[in-house]
């Protein structure tokens, strides 16, 4: 699960992991208000505006209108995912650059040519700095442990670091017998080059850094950049949170953080039933139990002539709900052009499948072709129910036969 | 031979009295898996024999701890059936009883609990198959875990995949076509599990009964590409893999918590790369997977029927026993029949 930049933030301050102050407004009104309140009137100079999507690149990515399409302007240059405003009147072109923002869509390289709508913006103090580096906490699967890394290389994209010069990241695994230890902590701060009271800040940071990862239960951490100020603090610039989906049941107060316009419709609404729904973009709806098997019948249907326009895990109990569920959802896309389910019954039964099928198709109504194969334990007796239903399907006994059908339908 | 488990492991089931837990003990004692012992803490002294339409054919005794349950049945594997938030905790109990094979059933364990787990595990006397994974099946023997037994048939082919409903796929293609198989072994979804495809590889390398080996993997980590420059080093038995996810869009979560391309990491073509360079037959398509198996081994057959006609019998004999260096000339076959006939020569 993400969270925005600014709820990382927040939490990060509870485990005294240094920010900079920092406000999240939804209205121009509140952006320009609070801006006046908070910063102009107390002397700040420079403020950052900063678009809270879940999507990365924010800083290159521009503003377009959602209706028009046309690029947002302002000051006679493009309106961009982080604004840095200053010379004056701060509060006023905090409203003027919010209303150009707020609802508007905002397009970076993670987010593709459709964009992310803008809802949320966070106000920061502006700052003077002196050096940005990259600190970031993830799991090692190869050993099983967490490791802490950190590069000079800040303000940069971290994969990129990695490929070209690898030996500027700096690692330490956190052994969990023993914990994030001391010397650990010194390794990477004169790794990264810092002396004073800046290698101590920096102490202090990664130290409290690793034990909010631990406590929060986070699948990945990244400060970057972690910037060094002028006057030798070290602060969390931006920061981007993932949480364990596994352990979310630990922390109940994480729901309230989700925010569902960052996740597709069709998805959220799949989640009510249990159901693990990713929309893609091809044309072949597909339906199948198991999350590998998912995958397999995805690249069976590429193979076959068609694209994958979702993948959707049904799980174990495909019972006639979850089934007529997952064809609605499914069939909401619009792209789908055929159906294929692949149901391999192990512990399920597939007459079982097939009466829910069929059960499920006289609620939703599919005008679709319905590619169906089941397999496994009682698949004859499926058979027969469907081809006995009076409905159109095309069944397909085993997987090679359902590839074949795929490609009919769309050489038909 | 088969690898993990036998006719005659004896096994413990930890979360034998819920509903999961008690379904699929019934579906291993019909299987004609030992189950021995049942855990759960707060109901040892009772005999558990099912409930509702799981009945069990007899009662199963019930303890407390698995320390209880491993001295008094001389128990050698359990399963765990325990829910994610005490499912952990279920692991480390059955290490430090020091059970050589657990199998851990459970989906939705978090990390944070995993990693502490891992390390428990190195040096310790036991082998985690899973978290989050279908379990391991010796055919018409024994299963420990949740696939469905029939579609299983014995034989000479190992079977390590990552997911569940696909190795069922695999495995019926194989079964299908006459192919029977040693043992298959589920090593589950999660970012962290006991034994990765490299260990599971291993174990059937070492088994003289299996003769070929597939390897299904999918994306995500690179525990293929580990496995793959293992294969290439030490592997002469055929190796064939497909890997799941070709299709699948950078970033998210496909199911599995393990299987996400990350940071460009972890793609499929990455994956395949690696695999045909180390000489692993890649099957492109799901649907084709069994029948390459059937190829491979059919070539090999050939193979072995032209080299017996070059080479007499005694010759062959003599350069296997004497010259082991010798082996990498006479080819594959011959070379799998070598630790069998030098243990002989050894008693001899």
């Amino acid at each position: 699960m993400k969270i925005h930049e600014y709820q990382a933030k927040e939490l990060l301050r509870r485990y005294n992991v240094p920010t900079l102050k920092g406000f999240v407004v939804f209205s121009a009104e509140d952006a320009g208000k609070i801006t006046y309140e908070e910063f102009e009137s107390k002397g700040h100079k420079v403020i950052v505006l900063k678009s809270q999507v879940h999507a990365g690149g924010r800083g290159k990515g521009t503003v377009y209108d959602i209706n028009t399409g046309a690029e947002m302007v302002l000051f006679d240059k493009p309106v961009k995912g982080v604004n840095i405003l200053k010379d004056g009147n701060i509060a006023d072109k905090a409203y003027q650059f919010s209303k150009a923002t707020l609802g508007n869509k905002l397009v970076t390289i993670q987010t593709g040519a459709e964009g992310s709508i803008v809802n949320r913006l966070l106000i920061e103090e502006g700052v003077a700095i002196e050096k940005e580096f990259y600190a970031g906490i993830v799991l090692d699967r190869a050993t099983g442990m967490n490791v802490v890394m950190v590069s000079t290389e800040g303000g940069v994209e971290i994969e990129k670091v990695a490929e070209e010069t690898p030996e500027k990241i700096i690692k330490e695994f956190i052994d969990p017998k023993i914990g994030f230890q001391g010397y650990q902590a010194r390794t990477l701060g004169f790794g990264l080059g810092l002396k004073g009271e800046a290698f101590k800040n920096f102490i202090h940071f990664i130290t409290n850094l690793v034990i909010a990862y631990n406590e929060l239960d986070c699948s990945l951490m990244e400060i970057n950049p972690l910037v060094l100020t002028k006057d030798g603090r070290i602060l969390a610039l931006d920061a981007k949170i993932t949480f364990d989906e596994n352990a979310l049941y630990r922390h109940p107060e994480y729901e309230e953080m989700r925010d569902i316009s960052e996740e597709s419709p069709l998805e959220v609404e799949a989640s009510k039933y249990n159901l693990n729904y990713i929309k893609l973009d091809g044309n072949v709806g597909c339906m199948v139990n198991g999350a590998g098997l998912a995958m397999a019948t995805m690249d069976l249907i590429q193979l076959s002539g068609g694209k994958p326009a979702n993948f959707l895990d049904v799980g174990g109990g495909a019972n006639v709900e979850r089934i007529a569920n997952a064809f609605r959802i499914m069939l909401s896309d619009p792209n789908v052009k055929a159906v294929l389910i692949n149901i391999f019954g192990g512990i399920v039964r597939c007459d079982k499948v097939a009466e829910g099928i069929i059960t499920a198709l006289q609620t939703v109504k599919v005008d679709l072709p319905v590619i169906i194969r089941l397999d496994g334990t009682n698949a004859i007796e499926g058979a027969e129910l469907l081809k006995n239903s009076g409905m159109e399907f095309k069944v397909a006994i085993n997987f090679e036969e359902a590839a074949k059908l795929v490609t009919e339908v769309f050489a038909a | 031979m088969s690898v993990l488990l036998n006719k005659n492991t004896k096994l413990i089931v930890q979360g034998i009295t819920g509903s999961e837990g008690t379904f699929h003990t019934s579906q291993m004692i019909q299987y004609g898996t030992k189950v021995v012992a049942g855990v759960t803490p707060g109901k040892g002294g009772t005999d558990y024999s099912g409930k509702g339409e799981n009945i069990f054919t007899k009662p199963v005794p019930i303890f407390n701890t698995v320390k209880d349950a491993v001295a008094k049945t001389k128990a050698n594997a359990t399963v765990i059936f325990v829910p994610p938030p005490f499912a952990a905790d279920a692991i480390m109990e059955a290490i430090d009883a020091e059970i050589p094979l657990i199998v851990c059933i459970t989906e939705g364990i978090p990390v944070r609990d995993m990693i502490p787990v891992k390390q428990a595990l190195l040096n310790s006397k036991s082998t985690l198959i899973g978290p989050n994974c279908p379990g391991v099946i010796t055919p018409d023997e024994a299963k420990i875990g949740i696939m469905p037994g029939f579609i299983h048939k014995k034989g000479t082919v190992g079977v390590v995949s990552r997911s569940g409903t696909l190795t069922y796929e695999a495995v019926k293609q194989l079964t299908d076509l006459g192919l029977g198989q040693t043992s298959c072994i589920g090593i589950g979804g999660d970012p962290i599990i006991g034994t990765q495809h490299i260990d599971a590889v291993k174990l059937f390398n070492e088994d003289p009964e299996t003769e070929a080996i597939i390897m299904i993997g999918e994306i995500g980590g690179t525990a293929e590409e580990e496995a793959a420059a293992y294969i290439k080093a030490n592997v002469k038995k055929p190796v064939i893999s497909f890997i799941a996810g070709r299709t699948a869009p950078p970033g998210r979560r496909m199911g599995h918590a393990g299987a996400i391309i990350s940071g460009g990491k972890g793609t499929a073509e990455d994956k395949i790369i690696a695999l045909k360079a180390a000489g692993i037959h890649v099957v492109e398509s799901p649907a084709q997977i069994g029948i390459t198996v059937k190829n491979v081994l059919d070539g090999l057959a050939k193979k072995k029927t032209t080299k017996a006609k070059t080479k007499t019998a005694p010759v062959v004999e003599e350069i296997i026993i004497d010259v082991p260096v010798v082996t990498e000339v006479v080819g594959e076959v011959v070379a799998e029949e070598k630790p069998k006939k030098s243990r002989k020569t050894k008693k001899d």
